[in-house]
């Protein structure tokens, strides 16, 4: 609701809004970090969070396009050694994060912020700090081309998102991670093994932050040490202004994938304002704290 | 100066459901030490909460040294008059100093910035006052439970106290420290202190207080002085009521052994003040009885049955179910396996998710059975299992969609049973499973658990009521301060006699015949 208002107020803004490239570009651009955004859902589901996707991503798409660089890069399958390496490297990532939560009990803030910086300064030693770039076209497809003319970003999105919403709504796994979000000790007592159930999050976590950081590199042509700066506040921010509660228990892929959106609509719309990117983080930054606070008080009307 | 320190007129409290209470009444005299005395239930803590403000009566008046005590007062601010609750659980603060405690929010100032010094000084002087050989720079974290609450006593002396109520202040004591607190209190008395004692232990009425009150189910029952009676006539007042349950009638046999533990023992945990430790507790259970386990809170109880669902683990015992031995459980989903189930004893912290539906609640641990390839939870099957437990437990909600959280206490506890049911167990747990539920509710749910057992399955059923606990079992285990105390047929127990085993200790067979009712 709020969303097709905030839309409705940029498009009077600017008319270039409304085009179709520009939507375009708003939903190719966000469905990097939505995808990224799906994984966080259930992190947060789970009363946890995960700071260091952004580094994560960084790191995985650097790994990744080491790994097509070693190949050779006309080696015509540079992409699949890339995509694997990328999701490897964020699902091992993404176990240690889980598993230092559950087996050493620190709070996910916490391993997540150091995660943040570690894999950060991964991604700047495995190459210098120097971006790799000189992808071959299979690789760069992933990024830029199309499929039955919907951009593959968004495909992979379209995709993601679903599996997501399927897992959330219709599996057992989906009810766990909603009980252990609601109530860990309750959730231990009805069977659940809660460790493996937090661990397995931030695996999921981690797995769609490399493809997430395979995509960006694909999408940019060059995998830099930069990427994804400060994604983690724009994932969180989806997933909270799309009705989690930071506590766990509440929420859902629905709730994120419009948050996404929403996201998404906001940085676009200000920036063809010609809103300064100084006043972009004022404005963005009011309406998520008015997003959110405007759900707690209708949550707790109720 | 004379008249009563404090002094209670026709209280009354409701709660949803349950008149807490019922037109109570208390006179402390000065300097007196005056036992409050109750089962669990009988209305202790809720008048304990108004006299220290952390919640309003409905009607009635407080008198405190003859003055009447305003209802809208703040906890703070009756302190500041002088009337003093020290809690169970204590109120420190364990990263702080002894000295920092004892003045907290009233620190020693001196020109804006607090007098290290002076505060220092003062708490050396309160401490010794009261013989506690304590340094006061230490951080409360690091000293012993007694030690601890006699800070907690020094605070409130720090306060001026002129009347300080002491709930169950030696539950965590050894005798020894009982011996030194006792010394304490006659000090208090000495100085014109009066005090309220609640405690179960009534060995300990005898020693120290002077007179006592008696209540029973929200009302009061009779005031006396403790050189006129007996342990005996203090059981008799606390206990002696018609028995509301029905004795339910045993159609079906009871059958053999299911489980059995033998010389469970856990140490207390070193960071949990109350958490009991169990000395050797072995115990059988069979399939289709009820067994019931009385004890007073922190007697052991919960703790077993959280090692005999695998919630928790103990150091050593043994397990045997159907005969076959087995390693003490580490994880629910074990015990769940092996046909186990378990109400736990606080549902909203325990057992309720909430806000989730209460269709989600009561399928949870069964997931696995209604599931597609064990991944897809099949929702009509889903649907059907909430409709048929519904019916059969009566279930009032207004569909199954809505947040548990909504539900009556009555009626979340038939979902948390019918969750239980739908794993089809072989040994059912039920804590405290009519904890404030409603009379009507109450006998629904008993009438299911009999039910349960004349189908046999292993019922255990874990309650504070006498008179529950009475009417449900077939044998009644006792517990005490960690251990069996005795294993009691139920058709030869009486509330005294369990009383009897649970609070006076002696381990010899009560005799039916002595205590009247």
């Amino acid at each position: 609701m709020f969303l097709a208002l905030l839309m409705v107020f940029f498009a009077y803004q600017n008319e270039r809004f409304i085009s179709l490239r520009n939507l375009t570009n708003i939903l190719t651009e966000g469905s990097i970090y939505g995808i990224i955004a799906v994984g966080m859902t259930f992190v947060i589901l789970t009363a946890g969070v995960d700071l260091a996707v952004g580094s994560l991503l960084a790191f995985a798409g650097m790994a990744g396009a080491t790994a097509a660089q070693l190949i050779g890069a006309d080696y015509a399958m540079s992409w699949m050694v890339a995509l694997a390496t990328a999701i490897s490297v964020g699902g091992v990532a993404g176990y240690l994060q889980g598993k230092a939560v559950t087996l050493l009990g620190i709070p996910p803030f916490i391993v997540t912020l150091g995660g943040m910086t570690i894999w950060r300064g991964a991604t700047l030693i495995l190459h210098d700090g120097a971006p790799i770039s000189g992808f071959d076209q299979g690789y760069r497809w992933w990024g830029t081309g199309t499929i039955v003319h919907v951009p593959v970003p968004i495909a992979l999105f379209a995709l993601v998102a679903a599996a997501g919403y399927i897992v959330q709504r219709y599996t057992r796994y989906g009810r766990h991670i909603y009980a252990v979000g609601g109530n860990p000790e309750a959730a231990r007592l009805n069977g659940l093994n809660v460790a493996a159930i937090i661990t397995s999050v931030y695996l999921i976590v981690g797995v769609l932050s490399g493809l997430a950081g395979f995509l960006q590199s694909a999408r940019l042509g060059a995998a830099e040490a930069t990427a994804g700066a400060g994604y983690e506040l724009r994932v969180i921010a989806s997933v909270v202004i799309g009705g989690a509660s930071l506590s766990g228990g509440r929420g859902g892929i629905g709730g994120t994938i419009i948050g996404a959106l929403l996201i998404g609509v906001m940085t676009n719309g200000l920036v063809i304002m010609h809103v300064s990117s100084y006043w972009q983080q004022v404005v963005i930054g009011l309406i998520i704290v008015a997003a959110v606070a405007f759900d707690t008080f209708a949550k707790a009307r109720r | 100066m004379t008249g009563p320190a404090l002094e209670v007129r026709s209280l009354h409290k409701q709660f949803p459901g349950v008149k807490a209470l019922d037109g109570v009444q208390l006179r402390v005299e000065r300097s007196e030490v005056h036992a409050l005395l109750g089962e669990n239930g009988a209305g202790k803590s809720t008048l304990l909460k108004i006299l220290s403000a952390a919640q309003a009566a409905d009607q009635g008046e407080c008198l405190l040294e003859g003055r009447l005590l305003d209802p809208a007062d703040t906890p703070l601010a009756r302190q500041k008059l002088g009337l003093v609750t020290i809690y169970q659980e204590f109120n420190l603060l364990p990263f702080m100093s002894v000295a920092e405690n004892l003045y907290i929010g009233r620190e020693p100032t001196r020109r804006g910035l607090i007098d290290w010094k002076r505060m220092r000084a003062q708490a050396r002087a309160v401490l010794s006052d009261l013989g506690l050989d304590v340094d006061p720079e230490i951080e409360v974290r690091w000293l012993s439970v007694a030690q601890q609450q006699m800070v907690e006593i020094a605070r409130a002396m720090t306060q001026s106290a002129k009347l300080i109520i002491m709930d169950e202040p030696t539950a965590a004591l050894s005798s020894r420290e009982v011996d030194v607190l006792h010394g304490v209190i006659r000090k208090l008395k000495g100085r014109g202190v009066s005090l309220v004692y609640v405690t179960h232990r009534l060995s300990e009425v005898k020693q120290i207080c002077d007179s006592f009150t008696v209540l029973r189910d929200g009302r009061f029952v009779t005031r006396g002085e403790v050189s006129g009676a007996t342990l005996s006539d203090l059981v008799r007042f606390m206990v002696g009521r018609d028995v509301e349950f029905v004795r339910r009638s045993r159609r079906a046999p009871i059958g053999g052994t299911v489980l059995s533990v033998n010389g469970i023992c856990t140490d207390r945990d070193p960071l949990g003040r109350h958490a009991t430790a169990l000395h050797d507790v072995s115990l059988d259970v069979r399939a289709g009885e009820v067994l019931g386990f009385a004890g007073l809170v922190g007697a052991g109880r919960t703790e077993l049955a959280r090692i005999l669902f695998g919630a928790d683990r103990c150091e050593r015992g043994v397990l045997y179910l159907n005969g076959r031995e087995l390693r003490p459980l580490t994880h629910p989903a074990e015990a769940i396996k092996l046909g186990f189930a378990l109400v736990p004893e606080d549902r909203k912290q325990q057992g309720c998710f909430l806000e989730q539906s209460v269709g989600r609640n009561l399928t949870l641990p069964s997931l696995r059975q209604i599931a597609f390839w064990r991944i897809f939870v099949n929702e009509r099957r889903e649907r059907e299992l909430v409709e048929h437990y519904r019916q059969a437990l009566g279930i009032k909600m207004a569909g199954p969609h809505v947040a548990i959280g909504t539900l009556s206490g009555g009626n979340q506890q038939k979902v948390l049973l019918a969750r239980c049911m739908a794993l089809d167990p072989k040994v059912l747990i039920v804590d405290e499973p009519t904890r404030g539920i409603d009379v009507g509710a109450k006998a629904e749910v008993h009438l299911l658990l009999c039910e349960m057992a004349e189908r046999g399955v292993a019922v255990i059923v874990i309650s504070s009521e006498l008179p529950e606990v009475i009417a449900l079992s077939d044998r009644i285990v006792v517990f005490r301060e960690g251990r069996v105390n005795g294993v009691v047929p139920a058709r030869d127990a009486s509330e005294a006699a369990l009383m009897d085993l649970m609070a006076v200790g002696r381990p010899t067979m009560p005799q039916p015949a002595d205590i009247s009712i």
